[in-house]
């Protein structure tokens, strides 16, 4: 009963702090856009809502009942997984937080922080293979060792999972499609096999969960669970595929014309 | 997988051959997973999504050729959007793709990942072999159709090289 009590006190505390934190995300984005619009082009509207709707997606995952319902109920759970892990970090890709940034740094700022994003350990967190090994495998070890069931019981490795969780998609999906410039680029059929083969693992992982559920989850919900990152998978893998090619798409066109200027008008090419 | 498309002349056919032809078999591959996904699966429920006497290896190649399949399909679609963009769309070659792929690809579900890897049966009646038989023979139908539209386009390429949309 105290526990109980005690339990709900610190759930409402810390769905207060994150519906804080979402909001001052989007106060600042906005901000931010408004103050790029005094030197540069106007900041397009569409990268605007994708950022809200990234935001969104992790406060359904954060806050609310889904959130709570995923500590009792393994396809909710696994519902906030696919909002925070998947389609959080596409949108966010989508709404290149990284371009923002650096036109409203100053100039001196800015050349620091995109020689840093030159360096070699940001050479390793853009190889598609790292983070595909970072995001599937840290899937894996969460689902398959007795990880999962620690993970309702203390909000410290809670908050660090879902971090994890986030940034490991947000890098996963920022190493397969070029939104934000990205100094270290692969071509394009390096970054389709490292794609195809962390979403692979994705599948099969949702089948074993399927077959084998996790530490302290029926098997009823494992197998609901289970369905639900197979396909609820896939249709964000059918989106993260479709821009990818659209980029080979476009970039294609330029290669083959040489003699004319690169058409960037595409939202989704920005070079 | 698909060679550069660094041909100075764009007109000949020939040029763009295995170009037509890999974009149709990816498609075709693709659109066979699909459809096996939506009807069998989805709509009718003759497919499970977990057999337990599936094999380790099963789930691996089940997983992997569910994740290529999408990408065989939409990556198909670009390469003959790109095909169409270049004037070099080639139809009858694009089918010999197709049919191909498709066909491939459903032999190897029905003898491989159904029989072999067990990873679910066709339906969950007595007499499968029938489903079977009927499978595997439209899968080979299939192939063979691809095999004659191949090699007959690969003739008509060297016969002559003109219009690329002669079909």
């Amino acid at each position: 009963m105290h526990n109980e009590n005690l339990h709900h006190g610190l759930e409402g505390l810390s769905d207060s702090i994150l519906l804080v934190t979402f909001i001052l995300l989007l106060i600042l984005y906005v901000l931010a856009a408004s103050i790029s619009n005094r030197d540069f082009k106007r900041w397009s509207l569409s990268r605007m809502s994708f950022w809200f709707l990234g935001v969104f997606c992790l406060t359904m995952g954060g806050v609310g009942p889904i959130a709570h319902l995923a500590h009792k109920d393994f396809t909710a759970h696994m519902l906030g997984h696919l909002l925070v892990g998947m389609l959080a970090p596409l949108f966010i890709v989508l709404s290149a937080p990284m371009t923002l940034v650096l036109r409203i740094l100053p100039v001196k700022t800015a050349r620091r922080l995109s020689r840093f994003l030159r360096s070699w350990p940001l050479g390793l967190l853009t190889d598609p293979f790292f983070t595909s090994l970072l995001n599937v495998g840290g899937l894996w070890f969460l689902y398959t060792t007795g990880f999962y069931s620690l993970m309702y019981q203390s909000i410290l490795l809670h908050i660090f999972i879902h971090l994890h969780i986030f940034i490991s998609g947000y890098l996963f999906t920022a190493s397969i499609i070029y939104i934000d410039p990205t100094s270290h680029r692969r071509s394009f059929m390096y970054r389709a096999i490292a794609c195809l083969i962390a979403l692979s693992g994705h599948e099969v992982l949702s089948k074993y969960i399927y077959i084998h559920p996790p530490v302290g989850v029926a098997t009823a919900e494992a197998e609901m669970g289970g369905m639900l990152m197979y396909y609820g998978g896939d249709v964000i893998d059918v989106i993260l595929i479709f821009i990818l090619c659209l980029q080979w798409y476009n970039a294609s066109k330029s290669k083959g014309r040489v003699n004319q200027p690169v058409n960037a008008s595409s939202g989704l090419s920005t070079d | 997988m698909v060679r550069e498309n660094n041909n100075l002349d764009r007109s000949f056919p020939s040029d763009y051959k295995n170009y037509n032809l890999w974009s149709g078999f990816l498609f075709g591959l693709g659109l066979v997973a699909f459809i096996d996904e939506t009807l069998f699966h989805q709509l009718l429920h003759w497919h499970h999504f977990y057999d337990k006497r599936t094999l380790d290896i099963g789930l691996v190649a089940d997983g992997l050729f569910h994740a290529f399949s999408w990408f065989a399909t939409i990556g198909g679609l670009f390469l003959l959007a790109d095909l169409k963009r270049k004037k070099s769309f080639w139809l009858k070659r694009w089918w010999g793709g197709v049919t191909l792929g498709g066909g491939g690809f459903q032999l190897y579900d029905g003898i491989i990942q159904h029989k072999l890897m067990r990873i679910h049966q066709i339906r969950y009646v007595e007499n499968v072999i029938f489903y079977d038989w009927v499978w595997n023979t439209i899968a080979s139908v299939m192939i063979i159709i691809g095999l004659v539209l191949v090699i007959r386009t690969r003739k008509e390429s060297q016969q002559f090289r003109g219009d690329p949309s002669n079909a």
